[in-house]
C-alpha cells in the first residue's frame, strides 16, 4: 500500500494568538506549531493501513515554510517512512493556490490514496483536500470516521448530513479524516531516533499567483461584558426573562 | 449573464433554511455589482421549488433536475454547478458553508480554476474585487481577503447573513439544464445509510442549540438537556471532554476540533469554556451559561449566567420555557 498524506503545520490549539505589528500576520512570539490535529488522524490511519498491508509506505507531504522540519520529523516518529517537504517562499495562497503546489508535486508518483486532514485548525478552509482531488482527477471522499482498502477499493464511512453514508470507491482516491477515524499514537522514543534517519526531499515551491491577498488580520469582535443573573434555580424566571424580552430569543 | 450565480440546497422536497440566507446575500450583492441573480437547483423533482427561489429574489432559476441528483455526491452535482456557471457566467457564486458547500465549493473552485473564500461573514464587492471577512485560527481572529478572479467563489457561514424576505406573486423565469451526468460516470457510490438519516438540523444551521460538558457526570444524565432542547425546539451539542469519553457522538462537538456554530442561542451547561470550546460557538448571537464554578471561564463570554447545579437548574429552565411556548 503506498499512501500520501498531506500535512500542515498550524499553531498549537491552545495557543493565543495576537495579530503582527503589520496587520496582516500573526505575531509568532510564544505560538508553539504542530502537526494540525486533523492530519496526525490522517496519518495514523495511513500507518495502521500500512501496518495491516505489511508492505508498501507511507509518505508525509508538506508544503511550508523551513521550520516545518519539525512536524515533519514528528511525523515519521509517528510512523510515516518519508517526506516531501515543499518550501514555502512566502506570499499568501488560498486553499487553490496550496492545493496547486500539493497536487503538482503529487502528479506523476505512484500511490493508492491520499489523505488529508478534513479542515487545518488555522485557515480553517476544509478545502484543500478536494481540490487537490479535483486537480489529480481522482475522486474525493470527505469526513471519514472509517476506512478500509482492498483489492483496489476503499471503503469509507462518511459523516453526512444526519447520518452515516457508507461509500465505496476505486482506488486511487482522496480521503479527508474526521475525527473518530483513529486516535494518533505518541512516538515512541524508537520512533523518534528512527525518524532521524529517514529520509526528506527537499523542493522549493514556486511563488503565488498573487489574486488572492490577505489584506488585514484583526482581533475578533468582542463580545460585551454579560452578567450573572443569579444563583440556582431560583434565577430562573429572571433568565427567561432576559431571554424574552431583552435578547429576544425565546 | 448574472453577476451572481447562488447555489440553493434542498432537502426532503423543500428549500434548506440556508436558502433565503444565501439568495438574500446574493441579491445585495448582485444590486452591487449592477446585475441580476440567478439561483440553480439540483435534485430529483427539484423543478416544482423553482418558484420559491423566484420569490425569494432569484431573477432567473436554473434547475438541474434528474434522479441521478437524488443523493448527493460531489461528482455529479459538480458537473450540474460546472454546466450553470457556464450558463450564468457570474462574477461571483456563493453557497452555504454546508456540509454540501463544504465539498462543492472547493470542487467547483477546482474545476472553474476560481479563488475560493470559505465559511466567510461578510463579503463586499469594490473595484473589481470580492473582499470577504473570513473568521481564522478557530475564530480567534478575522482576515480580510481579497480576490480577483475572473469568478469567485464564496461559501457563506450559516445564520450570519440576512435572509431575503418571501415575496408572494414575485416570480422568475425557469430554464432547465441538463448537465448529461450518467450514473456510470459516479466514482464514490454510496452503497448504505447507516445511523438513518433523521430529521434534526445539522447543529451548524440550528438557531438554538443546548451543549452539555463533562459536569452532567455520565451519558445517563443528557435526559434533562433532551428535555431543555425541546421546550426551546433546539438541537444538542457537546464538548469535546464529553465526546472523548464516548457519552455523545462526535457530530455534536462543538470547539476548534468540531463544528463552528452561530445559533441565536447557545447555552452551555456543565462546560468549562476552555479556549477549543469557545473557538467553536463565540459568535453565537446569545450566549447562556449554567455553571457551579463562578470563576468558569465559559461566564466571560456569556451574555446571561447562572451560577448553579444543573441538576437543579435545567430541569426548571425547560418547564419555564416550555410553559412559555404554550
Ligand atoms: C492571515 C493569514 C495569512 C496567510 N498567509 C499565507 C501565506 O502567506 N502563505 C500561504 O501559503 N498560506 C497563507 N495562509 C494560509 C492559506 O490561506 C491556507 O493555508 C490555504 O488557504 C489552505 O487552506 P487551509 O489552511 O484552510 O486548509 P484546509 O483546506 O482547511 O486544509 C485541509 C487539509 O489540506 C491539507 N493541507 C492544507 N494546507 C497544507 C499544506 N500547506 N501542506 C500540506 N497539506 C496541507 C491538510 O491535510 C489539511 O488538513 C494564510 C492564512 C491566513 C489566515
Ligand atoms: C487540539 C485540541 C483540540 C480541542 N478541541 C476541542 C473542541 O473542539 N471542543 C471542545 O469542547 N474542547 C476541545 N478541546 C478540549 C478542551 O481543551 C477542554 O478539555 C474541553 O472543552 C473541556 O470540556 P468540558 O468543559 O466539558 O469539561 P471540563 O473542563 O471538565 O468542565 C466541566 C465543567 O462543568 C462544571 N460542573 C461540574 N459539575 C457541574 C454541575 N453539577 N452543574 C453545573 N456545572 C458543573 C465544572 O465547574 C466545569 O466548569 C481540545 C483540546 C485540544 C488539545
Amino acid at each position: 500500500m503506498e499512501l500520501f498524506v498531506c500535512i500542515k503545520r498550524v499553531p498549537d490549539s491552545a495557543a493565543k494568538i495576537r495579530v503582527a505589528a503589520d496587520g496582516k500576520g500573526i505575531d509568532p512570539a510564544g505560538v508553539e506549531h504542530v502537526i494540525s490535529p486533523y492530519d496526525e488522524i490522517a496519518l495514523e490511519k495511513a500507518v495502521q493501513i500500512k501496518e495491516a498491508a505489511g508492505s508498501g509506505a507511507v509518505t508525509v507531504i508538506c508544503f511550508g515554510p523551513a521550520e516545518a522540519t519539525k512536524e515533519i520529523r514528528q511525523a515519521l516518529a509517528m510512523g510515516a517512512d518519508k517526506a516531501i517537504h515543499l518550501k514555502d517562499p512566502g506570499g499568501s495562497r488560498g486553499p487553490l493556490g496550496v492545493a496547486r503546489v500539493l497536487a503538482d508535486n503529487i502528479r506523476g508518483r505512484k500511490f493508492d490514496a491520499i489523505l488529508f486532514g478534513r479542515q487545518s485548525i488555522d485557515g480553517d478552509n476544509s478545502a484543500v483536500g478536494i481540490i487537490v482531488a479535483q486537480l489529480l482527477g481522482l475522486p474525493v471522499v470527505s469526513l471519514v470516521t472509517k476506512l478500509e482498502m482492498k483489492d483496489g477499493l476503499g471503503v469509507a464511512h462518511r459523516e453526512a448530513e444526519g447520518g452515516t453514508e457508507v461509500v465505496e470507491v476505486k482506488l486511487p482516491a482522496v480521503f479527508t479524516a474526521q475525527r473518530g477515524l483513529a486516535e494518533p499514537r505518541y512516538p515512541s522514543i524508537k520512533g523518534i531516533m528512527m525518524a532521524k534517519k529517514k529520509p526528506i526531499e527537499e523542493i522549493a515551491a514556486p511563488a503565488p499567483s498573487g489574486r488572492l491577498e490577505i489584506e488585514k488580520l484583526s482581533p475578533p469582535p468582542e463580545r460585551a461584558a454579560g452578567k450573572i443573573v443569579g444563583e440556582g434555580k431560583a434565577a430562573v424566571p429572571a433568565l427567561v426573562k432576559l431571554l424574552r424580552q431583552e435578547a429576544k430569543v425565546v | 449573464m448574472a453577476a451572481v450565480l447562488a447555489f440553493v440546497e434542498t432537502s426532503r422536497g423543500k428549500l434548506k433554511k440556508s436558502a433565503a440566507e444565501i439568495l438574500g446575500e446574493g441579491k445585495r450583492l448582485a444590486g452591487k455589482l449592477g446585475g441580476t441573480l440567478d439561483a440553480v437547483l439540483v435534485g430529483e423533482r427539484v423543478t416544482a421549488l423553482a418558484g420559491e427561489a423566484g420569490k425569494l429574489g432569484a431573477d432567473r432559476v436554473l434547475v438541474a433536475d434528474a434522479e441521478v441528483f437524488k443523493a448527493f455526491g460531489v461528482d455529479a452535482y459538480l458537473k450540474a454547478l460546472v454546466k450553470a456557471c457556464a450558463v450564468s457566467s457570474p462574477r461571483l457564486f456563493v453557497m452555504a458553508a454546508s456540509v454540501v458547500g463544504k465539498d462543492l465549493g472547493p470542487a467547483l473552485a477546482a474545476a472553474a480554476q476560481s479563488a475560493l473564500l470559505a465559511d466567510v461573514t461578510s463579503v463586499a464587492v469594490a473595484d473589481g474585487k470580492v473582499r470577504v471577512e473570513k473568521p481564522v485560527y478557530a475564530g480567534k481572529a478575522v482576515a480580510t481577503i481579497a480576490a480577483s478572479s475572473p469568478m469567485v467563489i464564496a461559501t457563506l457561514r450559516p445564520n450570519v447573513f440576512a435572509p431575503a424576505q418571501q415575496v408572494d406573486g414575485r416570480s422568475a423565469p425557469v430554464e432547465v439544464i441538463d448537465a448529461g451526468v450518467n450514473p456510470g460516470d459516479l466514482r464514490a457510490v454510496v452503497k448504505e445509510v447507516l445511523a438513518k438519516a433523521s430529521e434534526k438540523l445539522d447543529l451548524t444551521e440550528a438557531d438554538i442549540i443546548v451543549s452539555g460538558g463533562r459536569g452532567m457526570k455520565g451519558p445517563e444524565n443528557w435526559g434533562i438537556l433532551e428535555k431543555l432542547a425541546e421546550a426551546v425546539g433546539g438541537v444538542l451539542g457537546a464538548s469535546r471532554a464529553v465526546v472523548d469519553a464516548g457519552w455523545r457522538p462526535h457530530e455534536e462537538q462543538v470547539g476548534q476540533t468540531g463544528k463552528t456554530v452561530s445559533p441565536k442561542l447557545y447555552i452551555a451547561v456543565a462546560i468549562s469554556g476552555a479556549i477549543q470550546h469557545l473557538a467553536g460557538m463565540r459568535t453565537s448571537k446569545c450566549i447562556v451559561a449554567i455553571n457551579t464554578d463562578p470563576e468558569a471561564p465559559i461566564f466571560k463570554v456569556a451574555d446571561y449566567g447562572i451560577v448553579g447545579d444543573a441538576f437543579e437548574v435545567v430541569p426548571v429552565l425547560a418547564e419555564e420555557l416550555r410553559k412559555l411556548r404554550e
